[in-house]
């Protein structure tokens, strides 16, 4: 633990130390300083945020750790701006089936930024889906998912899953012919699963037909229920990965020390 | 000879494992009863307002269809040799969106295999292909239902004659009311064109089929047909 100057020494709690006066040379910058400092340590003496911090960020990696590593967080921060870029889409979207694709048109042709912002977010989908699965990759090829990281490629699935999902939903709000027509076929092809499918169409489409709230409920799913999970699911998964450590590449080979090595004579 | 039960005898009431503040007669612990309380209220809230919500979410899965009957023209623009292209309204109130084509034509002996009732005296031939729901269109030239999207191919009567698709195209049942032709509800057929209620388009309905993807409640054909 770093030593807390507002606690140290004899003053009461809470009472500021007045002995701090800063040296002529450069005033400015240490009072920024120590302003910086001295907010971060009040934050600190109330939640111990630092400690879990240190936790997450300095872990001991193995040897051998490359580039091929960097996956997993790129996969992050692909999820990362498409929230970003999806919370503002939505300030210009309109969920109802006779406005939705105007609102589309709209905000891709009249709004400042807003074809960016947009490409952003569709080209972004695609990258995360590539990512997502060079990660998988990674994890396979690596054998990372071997004891004690088992549960962490489950969870892993069920993320990429969800991730299928969003495409899947996403793929309808713009409410074009293209739209239309792969999310009639999408809904047609959830509905050959035996015995469950039909049911399961059924519920997609909030009814027999594509109807009136169909793409209320997919923008609900889109935009509500699965980033929630996601994000949750996100969250699980790096406490794994900080809580188990990383796997060396399989071309390390593992060294013991001297002292722990058998004779093997 | 029955084994003894050596297992320790548990104590009946909190008196009997001498807890302290025991009242006479007690069998749970207040401890333990404020636990399940609190737990219970707990899940109780919860269900409170997620039972509803989900509720809210599968509803429509359990709701029944308004049967709609839509005019679709006179009785003498449908020849009984090819279809006439028209539009109808399968959900309204979304504009476009919610319009289909189906193929009409009079029912003609010569041609039609499924057996006559009130409902066919005109045949209407959804435009949705039974592979995966891309709209078919009808080639007079070919007299075949053509698929853009897999190469679904149907003769004249809807019945599948090459591709994916795993069922004839399904029809809408027809009534002339005062000289009109009016377009009902959509229902399926299986090869021998014989009537189940409707299905969404990849799902079979020959042999196990008709078990495996079962009708749903929210769309049936007509009572009796």
């Amino acid at each position: 633990m770093a030593k807390l100057p507002t606690t140290s020494g004899t003053r009461p709690r809470g009472t500021r130390a007045e002995t701090t006066e800063a040296p002529a040379t450069a005033p400015q910058r240490n009072k920024l300083q120590e302003t910086g400092v001295s907010t971060i340590d009040w934050l600190d003496e109330r939640t111990s945020l630092s400690a879990g911090a240190r936790w997450m960020m300095f872990r001991k990696i193995p040897k051998g750790t490359n580039w091929f590593y960097t996956l997993g967080s790129a996969t992050m921060f692909a999820f990362l701006s498409q929230a970003v870029t999806g919370v503002f889409l939505a300030m210009y979207y309109d969920p109802s089936a006779t406005r939705a694709y105007e609102s589309v048109r709209f905000l891709t042709n009249e709004v400042f930024l807003g074809e960016f912002v947009r490409g952003m977010h569709k080209w972004g989908s695609t990258v995360m889906v590539i990512l997502i699965f060079l990660h998988m990759a990674r994890t396979f090829f690596f054998g990372a998912y071997k004891y004690p990281r088992e549960l962490n490629w489950v969870i892993g699935v069920v993320l990429l899953i969800l991730t299928l999902a969003m495409s899947f939903t996403g793929y309808l709000l713009p409410f074009d012919q293209r739209s239309y027509w792969a999310t009639t076929v999408g809904v047609a092809i959830n509905g050959t699963g035996p015995l469950v499918g039909p049911y399961l169409s059924d519920f997609l489409r909030a009814g027999p037909e594509f109807g009136a709230t169909t793409l209320a409920r997919f923008y609900a799913i889109h935009m509500l229920l699965l980033p929630g999970i996601i994000a949750a699911m996100i969250g699980a998964h790096l406490y794994l990965v900080a809580r188990l450590g990383t796997t060396a590449p399989p071309w390390i080979r593992a060294e013991s020390s001297p002292e722990l090595r058998e004779d093997s004579k | 000879m029955p084994v003894p039960d050596d297992r320790k005898q548990q104590p009946k009431t909190t008196a009997d494992a001498k807890i302290p503040g025991a009242y006479e007669g007690e069998t749970v612990t207040r401890r333990r009863f404020m636990t399940a309380s609190a737990h219970t209220a707990g899940g109780i809230a919860t269900a409170a307002f997620t039972l509803p919500a989900l509720g809210m979410a599968f509803g429509p899965v359990f709701e029944k269809e308004q049967v709609r009957w839509e005019a679709v023209g006179p009785t003498e623009d449908f020849p009984d040799d090819t279809y006439i292209p028209r539009t109808i309204t399968l959900s309204p109130g979304i504009g476009e969106v919610g319009k289909s084509t189906v193929y009409v034509r009079r029912y003609n002996d010569t041609i039609d295999s499924e057996v006559k009732d009130e409902y066919n005296d005109y045949v209407a031939i959804t435009s949705r292909c039974m592979h995966l729901g891309c709209p078919v269109r009808y080639v007079e030239a070919s007299e075949r239902f053509i698929c853009p999207c897999h190469g679904g191919v149907y003769d004249r009567e809807g019945k599948v004659s090459g591709g994916p698709p795993v069922r004839p195209l399904d029809r809408f049942y027809t009534r002339v009311r005062d000289g009109i032709v009016e377009v009902g509800p959509r229902y399926s057929l299986n090869s021998e064109l014989r009537r189940f209620s409707p299905r969404d388009p990849g799902q079979a309905i020959d042999g196990v089929g008709q078990y495996l993807y079962p009708s749903r409640p929210s769309i049936r054909k007509l009572p009796g047909t």
